[in-house]
């Protein structure tokens, strides 16, 4: 299994950033801060005071929705301008769709199925978070089965025209809340 | 900064004959969730990779599918399955193929995996999966296929954990 591994500029010849396959284990990946949902639900989740010490950030997550098949949004450091944009391509039960905005006011990192009861899930990766000579971006996997239609396997790219460190992650869904249980737990990764 | 890593090895086999199944048991229950790394290749042919979780051999998986097959994009689904999909595996190159068991141990919600999947010679594919349990998981037994298929000696299987804070 390749964990990480280094490049070169064909140009400068300078060695590079090392990077990241989502399995690089070895006294790497640290959690965070974890937040579950109690029985009263949650209109949405913050990490706030997110330590500026790793290379990468992720985010795992399950999740349900008190209106189900909604996407998950994400927004930084309390930026709700429309400073964001966002690919995605689905599955959504047979259907294969592609969708893509820019200039809106949030990313998106997943999406419920057609259930309040059982979750949909996400693994997120915020890429270079506290490197203030880049805009952000986040890739992220996805999807929920509810064993019925209204199915989703999902993955999105998003981007914060932002060259700002994150400090802040803000998440919550198109609408209405996130049910009890649902879980987002925030890792860092050192490169 | 926590004071130790969260993601850990478990478990890595390593086959040393071909083998039809690979189980990890005892599946310890100190994390939150699991990732499971497989690089194999089977015998011939290609074929679906299955996971049957703590024996279950119920209908209480489901999947939905979305993947490339070189010249398509495609979805699919199924849904009160006997057995969950962790993955593919071909004959003609190994596949890697990772999947993330999301909260594993918690014994409140119905667990769902994400499974992603690449094989240069056949396909790419993201796959979402649920057992409609809330038990546990505490083992997963693999298999190459259905009827079982045969993993080819030196594919491998690393099971990982990762705790939240």
């Amino acid at each position: 299994m390749i964990t990480n591994f280094s490049t070169s500029s064909v140009r400068t010849g300078i060695k590079r950033k090392r990077f990241w396959d989502q399995s690089a284990v070895a006294n790497s990946f640290f959690s965070i801060a974890t937040t579950t949902v109690g029985s009263g639900g949650a209109s949405d989740i913050t990490f706030s005071n997110i330590p500026q010490t790793y290379t990468h950030l992720q985010i795992r997550a399950i999740f349900s929705t008190s209106v189900s098949e909604r996407s998950v949004r994400i927004q930084f450091n309390s930026d709700t301008a429309t400073n964001y944009s966002y690919h995605y391509l689905e599955g959504y039960n047979t259907t294969v769709s592609s969708s893509a905005a820019s200039t809106i006011a949030y990313g998106l990192i997943g999406v419920t199925p057609a259930s309040t009861t059982y979750p949909g899930s996400c693994v997120a990766d915020i890429l270079d978070y506290r490197d203030t000579n880049k805009f952000k971006t986040v890739r992220s996997i996805a999807g929920g089965d509810p064993n019925a239609l209204g199915s989703y396997a999902w993955f999105a790219s998003s981007n914060w025209r932002s060259t700002s460190a994150i400090t802040s992650i803000k998440l919550y869904p198109s609408s209405g809340n996130f049910n009890q249980y649902t879980q987002f737990a925030l890792y860092g990764v050192l490169a | 900064m926590p004071a130790s890593n969260t993601y850990e090895s478990i478990s890595s086999v390593t086959l040393s004959n071909n083998s039809t199944t690979v189980t990890f048991g005892s599946i310890p229950q100190t994390y939150t969730d699991l990732v499971l790394v497989i690089v194999a290749k089977i015998t011939s042919g290609g074929l679906d990779m299955f996971v049957k979780i703590n024996s279950d051999s119920g209908s209480n998986y489901s999947y939905t599918q979305l993947y490339g097959t070189g010249t398509s994009a495609l979805s699919a689904r199924a849904s009160s399955q006997s057995i969950g999909i962790a993955g593919a595996v071909y004959a003609s190159n190994d596949g890697v193929v990772i999947n993330q068991f999301m909260n594993y141990s918690n014994t409140t919600t119905n667990k769902t995996w994400l499974t992603r999947i690449n094989v240069a010679a056949a396909t790419v594919s993201l796959i979402t999966n649920l057992w409609r349990s809330t038990a546990a998981i505490s083992s997963l037994e693999l298999s190459s296929g259905n009827p079982a298929g045969t993993f080819t000696s030196g594919s491998t299987f690393s099971l990982y954990g990762i705790k939240a804070a």
